[in-house]
């Protein structure tokens, strides 16, 4: 009986803390997400599902289009960049390891802003890079490197590489290398070798890797409100246009909840999938 | 067996590709230029017209008042909570661990969001007391990893050894079980500072008209009024304090062992 009350009293903190202030939001999105837009800004009394009537109209549908393939090409690359990266720490001397790893982490001791804004110099259209294009050819004289789904994309690159690096580095790190020797004597190539034995050795870190960086590029807000313009905006932009410049909550959060909903169920499908198999 | 450049090279370049934008950035802090595409000559005028701006310092007093608070607030909801983690293996326990990780999961825009919802649901007013507790909210989970981290290596048979030389469980706790984790509480404490400090979409949410931390001002600067070198001058600035922070922090824990 006292080891009950002992749990109790050390779990009630935190559990009170984070149901009031996580859980009891989400589920409020998701009632509000089914309230009537009150005409002053505020949450209308009836009940309706009228605020879902726009996720059958073209402009949603290229924006939720948008916002899942640039979440997935901004995954991809991460994941591709970060390989050689990872690979390349872990076959180092291991006194290098922690020097190497914190030269990977350094430049993101910045604000995340600043970094972003970093980018929104680099790709200014007076800036070096679109002088470089233009005299190359490669970039039209009144096109820009900014405001296009692509600054997106290399922006949420620049943002997220750590994040996939580290899981990465984390299961390379205990990979057994010299099972690449053993797969080149046995004649595969050196492609193969990574394709079949390090790849699926590491996999568990490639998982973590991936969805590390595509659900918060879900929710995406800063990076496409800062460089994305009219053509590259997401999701998350749309939830705060309604939020703030419509003022109109309801509609916020029915966009708000289907993002949830496509946050969460992968979330606990997994959680479920990992407990069923010991 | 040859061995491969390819990663190599991918890995240079991708470092080049995370240094240069910060490199042009410093850089640039000191070009006379305005727009920073051709180097006009040294300057340190940026940083002049930094300092003129007052509304910067205000928000930045802001934002460390609220890192304060958030980062005690963190520490004790997270040291309980990972003690209860810990300690128990129950039902109670799975929906525990659950709650904890739901902020680690869900984008940042979402917990604006909700949060926002909850304060006008309440009608609670919006103020630095709304960016607090949003704040003590996404930060307890990464104390409570932190500290169940230090748990694992934690010898509780000494709890039982205070015990028996005669002190009551709350000496045991305060004398003997705290004192040894502080390390880790502490360590967890200054991430949620710094997930605190640099915080902007939650915080965007939910503030109040005039209670601006550093990054929403930082944001309005961007968008707005264009004044790129003297961003620039505040980001070379802020980077040069972390810097300082984290040599003088490791130097501090080098001294130690």
């Amino acid at each position: 009986m006292r080891k009950t009350r002992q749990e109790i009293l050390a779990t009630l903190p935190s559990f009170g803390w984070l149901g009031v202030f996580v859980l009891l939001p989400t589920l409020l999105v998701l009632a509000i997400a089914f309230r009537s837009t009150d005409p002053a800004g505020g949450i209308g009394p009836e009940w309706t599902l009228s605020q879902f009537v726009i996720f059958g109209s073209r402009s949603i549908l290229v924006l939720l289009w948008r916002t899942l393939w640039i979440s997935a090409l901004t995954t991809l690359l991460c994941v591709v960049l970060a390989l050689p990266v990872a690979w390349c720490i872990a076959r180092t001397r291991k006194e290098w390891r922690p020097r190497l790893l914190l030269l990977v982490i350094v430049p993101f001791w910045t604000n995340f802003l600043i970094r972003v804004f970093a980018w929104n110099q680099i790709l200014h259209s007076e800036g070096m890079l679109a002088g470089l294009f233009r005299t190359l050819g490669l970039l039209g004289r009144n096109d820009s490197l900014l405001f296009n789904p692509g600054a997106v994309v290399v922006v949420s690159v620049y943002t997220f590489m750590p994040f996939a690096i580290l899981p990465l580095y984390a299961a390379a790190e205990k990979f057994d290398f010299g099972l690449l020797d053993a797969a080149r004597d046995l004649g595969a190539s050196a492609f193969r070798a990574f394709w079949s034995v390090f790849l699926p050795g590491i996999r568990k870190g490639i998982t973590t890797a991936v969805a590390i960086v595509f659900v918060p590029m879900l929710g995406s807000y800063v990076v496409p409100d800062l460089v994305g313009g009219t053509d590259g905006q997401m999701i998350g932009n749309k939830i705060a246009q309604r939020n703030f410049a419509d003022r109109n909550l309801p509609s916020a959060s029915a966009m708000s909840a289907i993002l949830t909903l496509a946050v969460l169920t992968p979330l606990l499908l997994r959680r479920r999938e990992t407990r069923e198999k010991p | 067996m040859k061995p491969s450049r390819l990663p190599w090279i991918t890995t240079l370049l991708v470092l080049a590709f995370f240094y240069l934008p910060i490199g042009a950035l410093i850089l640039n802090s000191f070009n006379a230029s305005r727009f920073g595409t051709t180097w006009q000559g040294f300057t340190w005028k940026w940083y002049a017209r930094l300092a003129e701006r007052e509304d910067l310092w205000l928000a930045l007093m802001n934002s460390l008042q609220v890192a304060a608070f958030a980062s005690i607030g963190a520490m004790i909801l997270g040291t309980c909570a990972a003690f209860a983690l810990h300690r128990h293996r129950s039902r109670l326990q799975t929906a525990h661990e659950l709650l904890v990780t739901m902020p680690l999961v869900i984008p940042e825009i979402l917990m604006g969001m909700s949060l926002l919802l909850l304060f006008v649901s309440l009608g609670v007013k919006l103020s630095l007391f709304t960016v607090t507790i949003a704040h003590i909210t996404f930060c307890v989970s990464y104390v409570t990893l932190v500290v169940q981290a230090r748990l694992q290596d934690f010898d509780f048979q000494i709890v039982d050894a205070a015990r028996d030389l005669g002190a009551t469980r709350s000496q045991a706790f305060f004398k003997v079980v705290l004192p040894l984790l502080a390390p880790g509480i502490l360590a967890g404490g200054l991430l949620a500072f710094t997930l605190s400090v640099d915080d902007f979409v939650v915080t965007f949410f939910v503030k109040g008209p005039g209670a601006d931390t550093l990054p929403v001002v930082i944001y309005s600067m961007i968008k707005k009024s264009r004044e790129f070198p003297v961003i620039n001058a505040l980001s070379t600035l802020l980077l040069a304090i972390t810097f300082l922070a984290v040599w003088g922090s490791q130097r501090l824990t080098a001294e130690k062992h």
